[in-house]
């Protein structure tokens, strides 16, 4: 985990009653839906859980977490995007919406809906009606100037995740200066180094989102 | 021709946040049937959605718009509904008047989940009773019923709820085809400037049928676009909605 993970000015709560919405957004490969599952299978004992994911193909992502069964099938729903990945969690975002007021429904209370858009450019951005908080995942084999580049995800997310650290000596990424360079156009905003593939449960992914949520409780609490 | 007012651009506006990106209007079960290939096919496909579903959904935009104003505190006719579905009256039964206009299944999910979406951006727009009490009513409404309450809301009138849904009837299937065939965007924009007067007759024929009674609303319909959309639920790719 980079510097300064405590701090973060655009920490969001909640409104009192819902779940907290985590996005995971990225590019093509990156290793969002391996994310997605590492953190079900890391938190689904501790907190209510469920999982919207947004395909540009087909159901692939929501099925690949059935198979997995990192969740039980009523938990997880997919939506379809019309070939616009971006435009559904952004722009309009009413189909995501849906699916998780129709989880929230069909759950009754729950602590955490995960929303993993769909493989997208560096662009792409989780509006602030859909996610509380948003990860961002980048392949350390994609081109080690990705986080000098930015661009509003790499930027802007509360959690910048570089991946598949494992692949990047062989893909010649340097990810010491990924992630310095991460942390320079971040302002400081945390970024974790993981490699799925070795460490499929995501520790310090997880237990970053275990102090989102511990955060988003507190606030509620103290509302009046 | 009638001032328009610009709140009623809004809802004609393909940015409105309503879910319509990812709903192609049956283009891409067409397009994977090979039936939709070129530019000249989209132009036909457009022809005979406007005639088809294009006209059923703007007669039931006008009459839903029509409805929502009498909710309106200055009207001059109490809203009554016109009892004609079945025995259930108001807006519960113009939304029968829909489903019994729409055959497939796959097809009435989609407008009712286009029109669930519509009404979270209408009301979160504008505050109105007729539209209030739609929701109140019924809790996916199809899409044009929705549509016309909106324009209601967005101070329109019945014909110029009918233009916004035709329009939109051949601009969703439009924009998918760009994206589903890689048409150039120009010619496809050309193609609906030439269905602009088409459209103009469907929202005129459409508003004059909404004056009539319910039950006596315009319900041509597509069959192939029926069986289309039901194929479409079962393919195993789809990258829109509907």
């Amino acid at each position: 985990m980079g510097a300064h993970h405590d701090h973060d000015p655009h920490e969001a709560a909640p409104p009192a009653g819902r779940a907290l919405r985590l996005g995971i957004g990225g590019p093509v490969g990156s290793g969002k839906t391996a994310l997605t599952a590492a953190l079900c299978r890391a938190l689904r004992d501790e907190y209510a859980l469920a999982v919207v994911t947004n395909d540009i193909y087909t159901t692939e992502d929501a099925d690949f977490l059935r198979r997995a069964a990192v969740l039980p099938d009523d938990r997880i729903t997919a939506v379809r995007t019309g070939c616009c990945p971006h435009t559904a969690i952004r722009d309009d975002i009413s189909a995501n919406l849906d699916a998780v007021e129709d989880l929230q429904a069909r759950h009754g209370r729950l602590d955490l809906v995960l929303v993993e858009s769909g493989g997208d450019n560096l662009t792409a951005l989780f509006s602030r009606g859909l996610a509380d908080l948003q990860i961002f995942v980048l392949d350390a084999a994609g081109g080690d100037d990705v986080p000098r580049k930015g661009g509003p995800g790499v930027a802007q997310a509360d959690l910048l995740v570089i991946n598949k650290t494992d692949l990047a000596p062989l893909a010649g990424s340097d990810v010491a200066r990924m992630e310095r360079d991460a942390l320079r156009v971040r302002g400081g905003k945390p970024v974790a180094l993981t490699s799925l593939r070795e460490r499929p449960d995501a520790p310090e992914v997880a237990a970053w989102v275990r102090g989102a949520l511990r955060r988003a409780r507190g606030a509620a609490a103290a509302a009046p | 021709m009638a001032e328009i007012p610009a709140a009623l651009l809004l809802l004609a506006d393909a940015r409105l946040p309503a879910g319509g990106h990812a709903h192609s209007g049956g283009l891409e079960p067409a397009v994977a049937a090979h039936a939709v290939t070129d530019l000249a096919d989209l132009r036909d496909f457009l022809h005979g959605r406007l005639a088809t579903t294009g006209l059923t959904g703007a007669a039931l935009a006008a009459a839903a718009c029509a409805y929502a104003a009498a909710y309106a505190p200055d009207a001059d006719i109490p809203p009554s509904g016109d009892g004609s579905a079945g025995g259930r009256r108001g807006w519960r039964g113009l939304d029968a008047e829909a489903d019994a206009r729409t055959p497939s299944p796959a097809q009435r999910r989609a407008s009712r989940a286009q029109g669930r979406s519509l009404a979270r951006a209408a009301r979160a727009t504008w505050s109105h009773p007729g539209l209030d009490a739609l929701a109140a009513e019924v809790r996916a409404p199809h899409h044009p019923l929705v549509l016309g309450a909106a324009a209601a809301a967005a101070g329109g009138t019945p014909r110029q709820a009918a233009a916004v849904a035709a329009y939109g009837a051949a601009a969703g299937p439009a924009s998918a085809a760009v994206r589903l065939l890689g048409l150039d965007p120009l010619d496809v924009h050309r193609v609906l400037a030439d269905l602009a007067a088409r459209m103009d007759e469907v929202a005129d024929e459409a508003a004059a049928a909404a004056a009539g009674g319910w039950d006596a609303l315009p319900a041509p319909s597509a069959p192939l676009l029926d069986l289309l959309a039901e194929a479409h639920v079962r393919a195993g790719l789809r990258l829109f909605e509907s």
